[in-house]
């Protein structure tokens, strides 16, 4: 059997100018509330990515909403000047899909974090992605609990040693891009805290993804988890371990470049381009391609060589579907262009009815 | 041959077969017809909780009560006069609610060898003098219908599957009823199935002409139709009842209606009624599960909208820290709660109230919301639209208490005029009239806060589960705000009782010897028993509360008139324990916790008990 990835492009996004925001800057959204994260959290250079992004998408303030869920990342709303429910904990997608149902022309984004948004609210996340509201989810993924004061969590690696599992965690944990694809998510993508430019382009393409869009943002947690991510996110580290992909480009990587990642058919293996590879050698990035994304995204687990593979960062994964929303209007539509807009009367009334005199 | 037609005042008729024998069907259509000639009336289906029982055994018995009359009626009726057994199972499982001297009319094919062993009859209550006392009338249904449809050409399967309409024209037959708004219901059934048509018209004439030719039959009946309050009437069960009523509060409050839920027994009819009305705007959204389902309603009403979650007991208990939630966001939000047996999964096609206390107390923190309980079927419509009422004007979500008995029971309703439905007025803020700041958590002289909803330019405002600073609304540590705003929550909501109605007596004086006090379901057994009893010369009276939280304001004074206040309840004693709690009155407690309603004769025996011991 032929899989068929969807093959209609989005035109290239444009990246929204601040103009068109009313000359809104950074500074209209910030709320004033004091923020309450450790000192040296990941969560505010999220954040002032955040600030800087909204100005720059074309909605309006009052047409902006924040829900989140519990958890250190779920106080994100109150650091906005939008509207925003810091709700309970795992639900912001099931509160979300409530209000994108009823309020399709709102923009809505929705913050968690790897407990809040794969273990408590594992559930509502699949379904989230499944019917494809047009909302925005950010997930923090520190690979920790944090609020909690530093219990292991659903994305920590096996064998993490936490106040709750003192000889080690014994799960295996879950890869979130991996969940996502597999609950047929339409837009998958990873960036981190401290890169700053890559986190803005990446929530400028979630705003702009017309679905459900799953951004995994590598978040530091200075206090129970530091340095989870340092592998990919400092300088010395990152040009070795992180692979930034984009569509249209080959896999380079490395300090100077002088890394890629090639297909030998469904197996990726990293080479280097001094061995004679050409840039046409190697694995160009097709975010459409749901196959190659799927191995993409699931790239180390399926590494059988003694290589590292590097760790992808970018839009990993990108389809366009239907969303809930707007077929739900549609039926409206269909029933209303069917029976007529409903009468009240004739429906308390019922089709029989008699009359005692 | 001439038969001799007997009058009659209240007849009770059960149907009881195979759950594949079209029973509940045949209850439906005798039930407006019953309605069409003017009783008034009470029905209740039961049926399996398995969608597919083993054929012919008991817990495969489905069956349809109705209780129909001249005078008012109040219950589907504790016994019956007549029972129509389509199987040995059927008349096993019935028998012992059928009166002495009743009438059994029994499909002699559903009484062969392999239905007898099923059914766990030793030997054949046909031939044996088991049935003595009862007038029996053998009648071997399957061959009559099948001879009847000797020239339609289908298989002999699909022949039988008439044999409910068979039935049903010979009760109307002996009803002296005509049929002929069964025969235009089969007709638009099948329009697209000709010789399906055919056979259930055929089947149905010739079950009222076997009637007519056989001679076994010495008597017809006849009842006069009820004198009920002049007007325009329809039938109704409770769930569409609920669904119309959240139809008819979201019209008068300019709201779109947003049902998020989770299938679930006895309410998910609600969703399959509102899902039919898309055409009114109405948004359903079949969830993941009830947390997800009540969240999604949560997110409906905070973008601005009329959100709506309905459920039954297990459902409730899953909700409840969302319901917290709407209680700590003051947002309003209806949460429907169709009652059935628990405790976990109990007996979910059977009925209880048991639900009570979980929907007054069931959440973490001090977490007041108002409750409001449906006692009969088409009160549902003014307990789905009081609870809308509630909901927007007090910023608040509400509780509304059906329950399986009411959910599938009918009965006649002299339904209203849209126009005169009250208006519903939102907390809605649309435009900003300074610079000030706008404070969410400002409240006006009934401790309402205004509803600012996304999209309103001026109002970017963030809420949530944390404590909430008073005005402001900022996240708040401080242990006096705390206490205030506790305060201040359950305040809000007694504030409330300002704007219900009194409590009225149903039946009797306001003052005398036995109050019986009840809630929900109870509402037509209290009502048959007290009326029986009023007119036997006791001093007895009846009330039944809609408005469980807050009280009305007279409720204290009203049952202070009392020598005894009994309080009877399908479950084991709940609202008996916050009338005591909040009045300190010795209420006497009657529970029946059988997954049944409570009969008026069992009832009546109790409040004689009572009244006999007040001195
Ligand atoms: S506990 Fe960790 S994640 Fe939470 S605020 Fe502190 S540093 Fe950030």
């Amino acid at each position: 059997m032929k899989i068929k990835a969807p093959v209609k492009r989005p035109a290239k996004p444009s990246s929204g100018q601040g103009q068109e925001n009313g000359g809104l800057t950074s500074k209209n959204f910030v709320s004033g509330q004091e923020v309450r994260w450790c000192p040296g959290c990941g969560d505010y250079s999220i954040l002032k990515q955040m600030q800087t992004v909204l100005p720059q998408i074309g909605v309006d303030k009052k047409d902006i909403v924040f829900i989140s869920g519990i958890g250190c990342s779920s106080r994100f709303p109150y650091y906005l000047d939008t509207y925003g429910m810091h709700s309970i904990h795992g639900r912001a997608p099931a509160i979300a899909s409530g209000l994108k149902a009823t309020r399709p022309e709102l923009s809505v984004w929705i913050v968690t974090g790897d407990g809040d948004g794969l273990s408590i609210g594992g559930n509502h996340m699949a379904h989230a992605l499944r019917r494809n509201f047009d909302v925005n989810i950010m997930l923090f993924n520190n690979e920790i609990y944090g609020l909690t004061k530093g219990q292991y969590s659903p994305t920590s690696k096996m064998d993490t040693i936490t106040k709750s599992t003192p000889l080690g965690s014994l799960d295996h944990p879950f890869n979130p891009a991996a969940f996502a694809m597999g609950a047929d998510g339409t837009f998958i993508a990873r960036s981190m805290d401290r890169d700053p430019k890559h986190l803005q382009a990446m929530l400028k393409r979630s705003h702009e993804h017309k679905g459900t869009s799953f951004l995994e943002i590598y978040q530091n947690c200075n206090i129970f988890n530091d340095g989870a991510f340092f592998d990919f996110s400092e300088k010395d580290r990152k040009m070795h371990n992180a692979l930034f992909v984009e569509h249209g480009n080959p896999m380079v990587f490395g300090m100077e470049n002088e890394l890629g990642v090639r297909l030998d058919g469904t197996k990726p293996e990293v080479v280097k381009l001094s061995d004679g590879y050409a840039l046409d050698d190697l694995w160009i990035h097709d975010e459409y391609d749901a196959i190659k994304s799927n191995i993409l995204i699931r790239m180390e687990s399926l590494n059988t060589t003694d290589q590292d593979v590097p760790r992808p960062f970018g839009v990993l994964f990108s389809a366009q579907r239907s969303n809930y929303e707007v077929l739900l209007e549609q039926q409206i539509d269909f029933a209303i262009g069917q029976k007529g807009k409903g009468d009240l009367d004739a429906l308390i009334a019922g089709n029989e009815t008699w009359v005692i005199e | 041959m001439n038969n001799v037609i007997e009058e009659k005042q209240n007849v009770v008729v059960k149907f009881a077969g195979d759950s594949g024998d079209g029973m509940q069907l045949v209850g439906t259509q005798f039930t407006n017809n019953t309605a069409a000639v003017g009783h008034d009336l009470g029905t209740f289906p039961d049926f399996p909780a398995e969608i597919r029982a083993p054929q012919g055994t008991l817990p495969g018995v489905s069956g349809f009560q109705i209780h129909f009359g001249s005078t008012s009626v109040y219950t589907p009726g504790d016994s019956c006069d007549v029972l129509v057994a389509m199987n040995a199972a059927a008349l096993k499982s019935n028998l012992q609610n059928v009166q002495k001297g009743g009438i059994l009319i029994l499909n002699t094919s559903g009484f062969d060898t392999r239905n007898l062993k099923l059914s766990g009859y030793e030997t054949n209550p046909l031939n044996e003098g088991e049935l003595t006392g009862y007038l029996v009338y053998k009648i071997d249904i399957t061959k009559l219908t099948r001879e009847a449809l000797l020239d339609v050409e289908m298989g002999v399967r699909d022949k039988d599957r008439s044999k409910n309409m068979f039935v049903l024209g010979f009760i109307y037959w002996l009803y002296n009823r005509k049929p002929e708004n069964t025969i235009q219901f089969i007709e638009q059934k099948f329009k697209s199935k000709p010789e399906v048509k055919e056979a259930n018209i055929k089947a149905l004439k010739a079950g009222y002409n076997y009637g007519d030719i056989t001679e076994a039959f010495s008597s017809r009946f006849k009842v006069k139709p009820a004198k009920m309050a002049p007007g325009t009437y329809r039938g109704i069960t409770g769930n569409p009842a609920l669904a119309l009523g959240l139809i008819a509060a979201a019209q008068k409050s300019g709201l779109q209606l947003f049902y998020g839920t989770y299938p679930i027994t006895p309410a998910s009819d609600v969703l399959h009624e509102l899902a039919r009305h898309k055409n009114f705007g109405i948004k359903t959204f079949q969830a993941e599960d009830e947390i997800a389902a009540v969240c999604s309603a949560v997110g409906a009403a905070f973008g601005g909208n009329l959100g709506v979650t309905g459920t039954s007991g297990p459902g409730l208990a899953l909700k409840a820290e969302a319901m917290g939630l709407a209680v700590m966001l003051e947002l309003p939000l209806v949460i429907l709660n169709v009652q059935r047996a628990g405790p976990s999964t109990g007996l979910p096609t059977k009925t209880e109230q048991s639900d009570l206390l979980q929907a007054y107390y069931g959440r973490n923190g001090e977490c007041p919301m108002p409750i409001i309980a449906s006692s009969t079927p088409s009160s549902c419509f003014d307990a789905a639209f009081q609870a809308v009422k509630i909901a927007i004007e007090h910023m608040t979500p509400v509780i509304v208490l059906s329950d399986g008995y009411i959910a599938n029971g009918a009965e006649p309703w002299k339904f209203p005029k849209s126009a005169d439905l009250g208006e519903i007025n939102t907390k809605k803020v649309t435009s900003k009239e300074n610079e000030e700041k706008f404070m969410p958590y400002l409240r006006d002289e009934n401790l309402v806060r205004q509803w600012a909803v996304p999209g309103t330019e001026g109002f970017e405002h963030r809420i949530g589960g944390l404590e909430k600073d008073d005005i402001t609304g900022n996240v708040s540590y401080d242990p006096d705000n705390h206490q205030k705003m506790v305060k201040i929550r359950e305040a809000k909501i007694e504030k409330i009782a300002d704007f219900i109605p009194e409590q009225n007596v149903d039946s009797g004086k306001e003052k005398g010897k036995v109050l019986v006090l009840g809630w929900g379901s109870t509402f037509g057994a209290i009502k048959s028993a007290v009326v029986d009893l009023l007119s036997e010369g006791y001093e007895v009276a009846h009330a039944h509360v809609t408005y469980i939280k807050p009280f009305p304001k007279n409720l204290g004074k009203l049952m202070s008139q009392f020598d005894k206040v009994l309080i009877p309840e399908i479950n084991n004693g709940q609202l008996v324990r916050l009338i005591r709690d909040r009045y300190l009155i010795d209420a006497v407690p009657y529970n029946k916790i059988k997954g049944t309603p409570i009969t008026k004769l069992e009832l009546k025996e109790k409040i004689l008990e009572v009244y006999s011991e007040i001195g």
